[in-house]
């Protein structure tokens, strides 16, 4: 291949995009995006066309909720059109509707209509957003058509802020965006539309008034309209790009650049997360965040774990890749984080601090300008030029610790008596000491405020009882003033020392404490073999580590059932019916999720190898645990241990029933070699015989005449024993057999049984024993003399020509006792028992033959009379077999 | 035998061809003269048309019960008739010798054994006091003078051992139901009462067979009944 023909190739990269893309979007349905810069473009309306137009085509259409606000000509459009009716839901004494999504999924229209794709749904909805409901519709295969205005992308949600001055409060996630299969700019000039206000076209709910004329400002609807225009075009571009690439046809694109973006905990992270993926949407790079976890982790640890969370989250949702690291230092960690990510440029944002502060804490952007190397390093301002509205408050704040200042205080007086009792003997140089203890036990004990409250409070009682002039607080010596800011200097350098090692050494601790009752978690289920054991395992588990109380909730069936559950745990109707969900959809919900939060568990899917395997409804034991980032991660991977337990118990039932099947399917196919064998061979034999003497009808001596007929008699015979043989096992096995009981003389039985075998003993001595008054007996006399002829049969075949048979019987309590012996090698112990298997054979060396089936059926005969049949070998040598029958 | 010279007539019912053309192969030895039908009606007017002396009759046939077959001819006629039958179970048997069957041979069976029956059939349709001895062996009965000889010595029998041993000569090679038996000998009212039989037949046996436990002369058709074999 030439050089450039290679370039034009498809880059692998390329080619994995677009190969993951196509299977996301199988079985999924299809987005459809009517967007607008403002209210009253004339979206619903555009949408309301197309939709109809597609029913005109013959597509399937509902309307499972779209707003007309009154406006006749959008009315008029909706006519004709399926509406799915509204879910009615009361809150607060107010009436609210909205789309009843189960509706629509019981519907299964092609397509379905939805309005207002930023909406916030009542409380009490299934899901927070109406984008969220959008997207389990498409989820099932349901095409969605729906209206956006511009301002709700959540990456451009700043800069609309900024242009209209209007804070944004609902948004979408822009990956729902981008996998949109259309967007449909709906376009007016901005005159038009404040002329459409002005005439009260343009629906304005009540609340919004003063907003609204701020909105609707000629320079803001611009504006605006740029944004929704630039926005479309860069989507219709990247569309083109990723058409081209996936054809290796070249273009002009840039080389990948990739960005990074550090999550801190502040407040400020959020719009940097939103600065850099408008960056990256402008350069067309991918980019990460990362949070670097230090254990450093100050007063304000809740406040900021969850503020990080939802900033990680945030950026997940704009597309970013997210990750966490643990590191002492947050430049070193983001430099190398950096360059194992390949990394082009690392954003950051200004730092806000004072210049003393950065004097003595250097902010971590001027490291990581120092050990970025070839990467880039762009400092953006995040200074807002207004409050921004969605900060939420600082957080419960933490107690004064009084006790702790009382406590300083005791020290410093108690230093003090003791200075002044020993003033006179001791210099002010060794006094120093005592306050240096007091300082260094308030830092090992109290906390970094109280010691510095005790270093002050030390040095002016130092100054105040030990220096000269005494009981004042002017300082004779300036020398002194070494000693106060060494005091202060250690004071503090021990706290934050020791309250560093404490965090430390708590983070570590938690972090065992998770590695811990994972690892317990793990050993529990490795050891389990079934499923009940594993269920009791797992909610143990769960109790033990997060003092969490569990339901496990499997499928059975169609719907879903407990299969095991904390004590005291009784998840009701509702808490089944959001499990219901979690399991059809796959995706967490519950309480502490932006889905049905208002259940009283929070249910995590169980999913192993993309199956969906049951759902874990969990009941944390405070609140707060709901939200926090450590225990959710720590039961997601409960779940996933579970699940895997689950899929591993599964897989090895599975593989059991498999072998058992493979098994008898082996048998079967032996036992048919077996009898099409048995049934040919005599076959052969008779054939083979008949055609010689059709052959040689003519040449054939009398006695070769003879000699084969008597052959292709005896096959015959013996084919048509094989047969009987068959048919009667079959009988047996299908319970067919009938057996008809009447009294009968074992005398006679012998005899029948003679008769019928009459030919073939031939020569054969058979002996019969039987005692003078031998009771009657009630069997089936067909079916016993059956079993006595196979039993003859047997010993005939497999004993010499001139041993003798014996059959005897004789009476014993309540059993009638018939045995038959012989005088043949008998059979291994070990096989006594398996000789009255089925097609069960003694290897004999001269091949004596037989179906393997006479014992058996001797064996289902007798047992059918309830009696007994058994082998045993004789003293003398030889077989015997042993019938009992009940008199 | 016969005293003229006209060989008995055999009427063969099989609706399979090649069990005809094996029946008339094995049978067409000069003894007897042979007719065929291949079904239940063709049976009736064949019989009606050629008066056989022996009726082979399968019971499979396409348009009726054989068991039909032998109730209505036995409706008008006597002549003995032989099933050959690959039903084994003992109720078809049963059922066959009760609606008037003389004898029952199961498929396949050997033509010796075929030609036995016949014979034997034929010696009792023509049977009148002509051969009041009968001799299988080492067993001998003079019906007319009431003796039974075994090996040349006279044995004792009870009444009802004489009467049960006379009918078994009377129709001696036929297999005779227990029903068939005890209906004669004892009356209706004791066929439910099978031991009664059971155990004048074995009385009988030790006083006539060599070898009681290995009857050679009176033989048991389990589940069916008994037959005294004539073709020693």
């Amino acid at each position: 291949m030439s050089a450039k023909e290679d370039e034009n190739r498809p880059s692998p990269e390329a080619m994995l995009r677009l190969a993951r893309a196509e299977e996301q979007l199988t079985g999924r349905g299809r987005l459809r995006i009517f967007l607008g810069y403002a209210a009253g473009v004339g979206k619903t309306y555009t949408m309301l066309e197309a939709a109809r137009q597609r029913k005109r085509e013959g597509r399937d259409v509902v309307a499972a909720y779209v707003e007309s606000h009154g406006r006749a000509e959008t009315d008029a459009l909706l006519e004709g059109l399926e509406i799915i009716p509204r879910a009615c839901i009361r809150y607060h004494g107010v009436l609210l509707s909205e789309p009843d999504i189960d509706a629509v999924l019981t519907r299964r229209p092609h397509i379905a209509l939805l309005d207002e794709l930023a909406h916030t749904n009542a409380p009490g909805s299934r899901h927070e957003k109406r984008w969220q409901d959008v997207e389990e519709l498409l989820a099932a295969g349901i095409d969605v058509y729906t209206t956006v205005n511009v301002q709700h992308f959540d990456s451009l949600k700043d800069i609309v802020t900024q242009i209209t001055g209007v804070a944004v409060r609902e948004t979408v996630p822009d990956s729902l965006l981008d996998q949109a299969a259309e967007i449909r700019l709906v376009d007016i000039p901005p005159d038009e539309l404040l002329q459409r206000l002005l005439e009260g076209k343009v629906y304005i709910p009540e609340q919004a008034a003063w907003a609204a004329e701020k909105f609707f400002r000629p320079g803001n609807l611009i504006a605006l309209r740029e944004l929704s225009l630039r926005r479309t075009a860069a989507r219709v571009d990247e569309q083109m790009r990723a058409y081209m690439e996936a054809r290796g046809i070249p273009g002009p694109w840039p080389a990948a650049e990739r960005l990074l973006v550090c999550v801190s905990g502040s407040p400020f992270s959020e719009r940097l997360i939103r600065m850099t993926r408008h960056l990256a949407d402008e350069m067309k790079a991918g980019w990460h965040t990362v949070y670097i976890e230090t254990p450093d982790v100050g007063r304000h640890a809740r406040e900021n774990r969850e503020r990080v969370w939802r900033d990680l989250r945030l950026a997940e949702s704009l597309g970013a890749q997210t990750a966490t690291v643990s590191s002492a230092s947050v430049a070193e960690a983001v430099i190398r984080y950096a360059v194992s990510h390949n990394i082009t440029k690392i954003v950051v944002g200004k730092p806000v601090g004072s210049r003393w502060r950065e004097f003595f804490f250097p902010p971590a952007v001027d490291r990581i300008i120092r050990l970025s190397g070839p990467i880039d390093v762009h400092v953006v301002s995040v200074t807002p030029t207004f409050p921004d509205a969605d900060l939420t408050g600082a957080g419960p704040k933490t107690p004064v610790p009084v006790l702790g200042y009382l406590a300083s205080l005791a020290l410093v007086v108690a230093a003090a008596l003791v200075s002044l009792l020993t003033r006179s003997f001791i210099e002010p140089v060794n006094m120093v000491m005592i306050y240096l203890l007091i300082v260094v036990v308030a830092a090992l004990r109290l906390g970094r405020r109280q010691a510095i409250l005790t270093a002050f409070l030390g040095v002016i009682a130092f100054d105040f009882f030990c220096v000269p002039p005494h009981l004042t607080l002017a300082v004779a010596d300036t020398q002194y003033i070494i000693t106060f800011v060494a005091l202060l200097a250690v004071g503090v350098i021990i706290s934050s020392l020791v309250s560093k090692a404490r965090e430390r050494a708590e983070a570590v601790r938690d972090r065992e404490e998770q590695t811990n009752s994972l690892y317990h978690l793990s050993r529990d289920l490795a050891s389990t073999a079934d499923i009940e054991t594993m269920l009791e395992a797992v909610l143990k588990n769960l109790g033990e580590s997060l003092n969490a109380k569990a339901a496990v909730i499997l499928p059975e069936g169609d719907h879903m059932r407990v299969a095991a559950a904390g004590r005291g745990i009784h998840p009701g109707v509702k808490e089944m019916a959001v499990a219901d969900w979690v399991f059809r959809n796959g995706k967490e919900a519950g309480r502490g999720t932006g889905t049905l939060g208002a259940a009283h568990f929070l249910h995590l899917p169980l999913q192993a190898s993309g199956n969906q395997l049951g759902v874990l409804g969990i009941k944390l034991g405070s609140e707060s645990d709901y939200r926090s980032r450590q225990i959710r991660r720590l039961l997601d991977s409960f779940a996933s241990q579970t699940a895997m337990a689950l899929e591993r118990i599964q897989l090895s039932r599975q593989a059991e029933k498999s072998q058992i099947l493979q098994a008898r399917e082996n048998l079967e196919r032996a036992l048919l070699n077996s009898i099409s064998h048995d049934l040919r061979t005599p076959l052969a034999t008779i054939t083979g015989a008949l055609d010689t003497l059709r052959e040689r009808v003519h040449t054939l001596a009398d006695k070769a005449r003879l000699e084969l007929l008597d052959i292709a008699r005896e096959e015959a015979e013996r084919l048509n024993r094989f047969v009987g043989n068959l048919l009667d096992m079959t009988k047996l096995e299908s319970g067919a057999v009938k057996v008809r009981k009447e009294m009968c003389d074992v005398e006679d039985l012998a005899g029948c049984a003679l008769t019928a075998m009459e030919r073939r003993l031939g020569d054969r001595r058979v002996d019969l024993r039987f005692p003078p008054m031998l009771p009657p007996v009630r069997l089936d006399m067909s079916l016993m003399t059956q079993v006595l002829v196979n039993l003859l049969d047997n010993a005939l075949k497999y004993t010499p020509a001139e041993s003798p048979i014996e059959i005897s019987a004789r009476a014993e309590g309540e059993s009638l006792i018939i045995e038959v012996a012989d005088h043949g090698p008998g059979i291994p112990e070990r096989d006594l028992k398996r000789v009255f298997d089925k097609f069960y054979r003694l290897p004999v060396p001269e091949g004596a033959s037989g179906t393997g089936l006479g014992l058996s059926i001797c064996k289902g005969i007798v047992e059918a009379h309830g009696g007994v049949i058994r082998a045993e070998n004789r003293d003398g040598g030889g077989l015997r077999i042993v019938v009992m029958l009940r008199l | 035998m016969r005293k003229d010279n006209n060989p008995p007539r055999l009427l063969i019912v099989d609706d399979e061809p090649p069990i005809q053309r094996f029946l008339r192969t094995a049978l067409d030895t000069g003894d007897y003269v042979i007719h065929q039908a291949e079904s239940g009606f063709a049976a009736l007017s064949a019989a009606v048309a050629t008066r056989p002396d022996v009726i082979l009759l399968d019971l499979g046939l396409p348009d009726m019960d054989g068991v039909e077959v032998i109730r209505r001819i036995r409706e008008w006629s006597q002549t003995p008739i032989i099933v050959l039958s690959v039903r084994e179970r003992e109720d078809d048997k049963v059922s066959a010798l009760d609606a008037g069957a003389d004898d029952y041979l199961t498929k396949p069976f050997g033509v010796a054994e075929l030609i036995a029956r016949i014979r034997a059939a034929l010696r009792r349709s023509l049977r009148q006091a002509e051969e009041p001895v009968f001799l299988a062996g080492e067993l001998e009965v003079d019906l007319s003078r009431r003796r039974v000889l075994v090996a040349g010595s006279e044995v004792q029998l009870t009444p009802t051992e004489y009467e049960l041993l006379r009918l078994l000569v009377v129709h001696a090679g036929k297999v005779l139901t227990h029903g068939f038996i005890l209906k004669h000998i004892w009356g209706t009212a004791y066929v439910e009462q099978p031991h009664v039989l059971r155990v004048n037949i074995s009385n009988l046996r030790h006083k006539l067979e060599k070898e009681p436990s290995r009857p050679r002369h009176i033989i048991t058709e389990p589940g069916v009944g008994y037959r005294l074999r004539a073709d020693y």
